[in-house]
C-alpha cells in the first residue's frame, strides 16, 4: 500500500468520490466559519473595522502561492513518474490559483484604498503577486493552446519548473528594486509582532477553510478532467472506421 | 557546433534574415517615447534607461519565434535533433547566434539612441555594460520560450505571455545599475546579480529548453 496507488485514476476517481462530501462540507463550514468569527471580532484601534477583511485576504494569499508549489509538485511527478493523475491535477489547479491571485490582488486593494490612501502601490509583495498572476496566466493560456495532452502535460511542466525558479527570483529581485508599504509577515512567531489572539483563531479556521475549498474545488476539476479523457478515449473508439 | 553557428549567421544576415529589423525597431519606439510622453529634455531624462532597457527587450522579443520556427518548418530542425551534437549544444549555438545578430546589434546602437532620449552621458557607459551582460539572458529565455512554442500555429503572442514574465528579474537588475550609476552609487551590486542570472541562465536553460523542443519534436 503506497500512495502511488491513487496514481490508478480508477482508485483515484474512488478515494477522492469519498473524500470529496467532507472537502466540500469542510470548506464551506471553515470558510464561512472563520469569516463570520471574523466579523464579530471587535474593530481594531487603529485600522477599524477595515481589519476584517484580513480573513479573506491572508487566506487567499497563502493559497495562491501554494497552489504554485503544488503545481510544481505534480508537474514533477508526472515529469518523472508519468502519472496521468498529477498532470490533470496540476492543470487543475491552476485556474483556482489564479483567483485566488486575483481575490488577494483585489482584497489588497479594497484595504489598501482607506488604509494607505492607494489601490494599488508598486510595493514589493504586491509586486510580486501581479507577476505570479503572470506566471498563472502562461501557464493556463500554455495548456489551452496544445491539443495532444501529453505533449501539453510536458511542456507546461517544464514551463511549471522554469517558471519557479524565476518567480522566487522575481520576489527577491523587486525586494531590491523597491520598499514598500505592505507590513512583513502577517503570522510572525516573533513577540511583539505577533497577532492578537482576537484575530489569530478565526484566521486559523478561515485558513482552513479555504485550504478545504482548494482541495475541494482541486478534487472537482480533476475528476472533471479524467471524466473528459474517458469521454474522449469513448468517442474515438466507437468513431473508428 | 562551430558551422551550425556559421550557418545561423549566415542566414540571418542574408536576404530575408531579418537582421537589423531589430535595431529598427528599437528606434522606431525610442522615437515614439517622445511623442507619447512630450518633448521635454527633463521629463525624459529619468525614464531614458528603462526606455532603452524596455525597447531592447521588446526588440528581442520580437525576433525570438525565428530561433526555431523556419528551422521547425523545412524540417532541419528534425535532422539537427539526430544530428551527432547534444540538442542543449544546438539550443545554445541557436541562442548565441540570436544574441549576435539582435542582441549585439542592440547594445551597438543603443548610446546612439540615448542620445534621443536625453540620457546623460555619465551614464553611457553603465548602459553598455548593464546590456552586454543582460542580453544574453534575454536571448537564452528566448530561446526556451520559442523552443516551447515551435509546434504551434499561432504562437507568436503566446510566446511574449510566457518569455515576458522571466525577463521581470533581468530588467530590474539591468536598469537598477544605470539608476546607481547616475545617481553616483555604486552599481556593482546589481551588475553582480545580472550577471549571475546570466550566466546561470547560459548555464541550465538550454536543459529545458532542449527538453521542450524533444517533446515538440517527438
Amino acid at each position: 500500500m503506497s500512495i502511488w496507488e491513487y496514481a490508478n485514476p480508477v482508485k483515484f476517481m474512488r478515494a477522492s468520490g469519498a473524500i470529496l462530501p467532507w472537502a466540500v462540507a469542510g470548506a464551506v463550514a471553515c470558510t464561512l466559519g472563520g469569516v463570520a468569527w471574523g466579523f464579530l471580532t471587535p474593530d481594531d484601534y487603529r485600522q477599524g473595522a477595515t481589519v476584517k477583511i484580513v480573513f479573506l485576504h491572508v487566506p487567499a494569499a497563502m493559497m495562491a502561492i501554494n497552489i504554485w508549489v503544488m503545481m510544481l509538485a505534480a508537474s514533477l511527478i508526472w515529469l518523472i513518474r508519468r502519472h496521468h493523475v498529477s498532470a490533470l491535477a496540476a492543470r487543475a489547479a491552476a485556474p483556482i490559483g489564479a483567483v485566488m491571485t486575483l481575490i488577494a490582488l483585489a482584497t489588497g486593494a479594497i484595504w489598501g484604498q482607506p488604509m494607505w490612501g492607494t489601490w494599488w502601490e508598486w510595493d514589493p509583495r504586491l509586486t510580486s503577486f501581479l507577476i505570479l498572476f503572470l506566471f498563472y496566466a502562461g501557464y493556463i493560456a500554455l495548456w489551452s493552446a496544445i491539443e495532444d495532452p501529453d505533449s501539453a502535460a510536458d511542456l507546461t511542466g517544464v514551463l511549471c519548473l522554469v517558471g519557479s525558479v524565476f518567480a522566487l527570483l522575481s520576489r527577491y529581485a523587486v525586494l531590491f528594486w523597491n520598499q514598500g508599504l505592505h507590513q512583513g509577515a502577517s503570522l510572525s512567531v516573533a513577540p511583539g509582532e505577533r497577532m492578537s489572539a482576537v484575530y489569530r483563531y478565526p484566521l486559523y479556521l478561515s485558513m482552513l477553510g479555504f485550504l478545504l475549498l482548494f482541495l475541494a474545488l482541486l478534487l472537482i476539476r480533476t475528476r472533471t478532467e479524467i471524466r473528459r479523457r474517458r469521454l474522449a478515449a469513448l468517442i474515438a473508439r466507437e468513431t473508428r472506421p | 557546433m562551430l558551422p551550425l553557428l556559421r550557418r545561423d549567421l549566415t542566414l540571418a544576415t542574408r536576404a530575408g534574415g531579418g537582421f537589423g529589423l531589430a535595431v529598427a525597431f528599437f528606434l522606431i519606439l525610442c522615437a515614439l517615447v517622445p511623442f507619447g510622453v512630450g518633448p521635454d529634455s527633463a521629463a525624459l531624462r529619468p525614464i531614458a534607461p528603462g526606455i532603452l532597457w524596455l525597447g531592447a527587450l521588446l526588440a528581442c522579443l520580437l525576433s525570438l519565434d525565428r530561433i526555431f520556427a523556419l528551422d521547425h518548418e523545412d524540417g532541419s530542425l528534425d535532422l539537427l535533433a539526430t544530428a551527432p551534437i547534444p540538442l542543449e549544444g544546438v539550443v545554445a549555438v541557436k541562442a548565441l547566434a540570436h544574441w549576435l545578430t539582435t542582441g549585439l546589434p542592440l547594445v551597438a546602437a543603443a548610446p546612439l539612441f540615448g542620445l534621443l532620449l536625453q540620457l546623460p552621458a555619465a551614464a553611457t557607459p553603465w548602459l553598455l555594460a548593464s546590456l552586454v551582460i543582460g542580453t544574453p539572458a534575454l536571448s537564452m529565455l528566448g530561446a526556451f520560450g520559442a523552443a516551447i512554442t515551435v509546434g504551434l500555429r499561432r504562437g507568436g503572442l503566446l510566446l511574449s505571455l510566457l518569455v515576458l514574465p522571466l525577463y521581470v528579474p533581468t530588467l530590474i537588475f539591468g536598469t537598477e545599475a544605470i539608476r546607481r550609476g547616475l545617481e553616483g552609487g555604486s552599481p556593482a551590486t546589481p551588475l553582480l546579480f545580472l550577471g549571475g542570472i546570466s550566466a546561470a541562465v547560459v548555464a541550465l536553460v538550454p536543459f529545458a529548453a532542449a527538453a521542450a523542443l524533444r517533446v515538440n519534436l517527438r
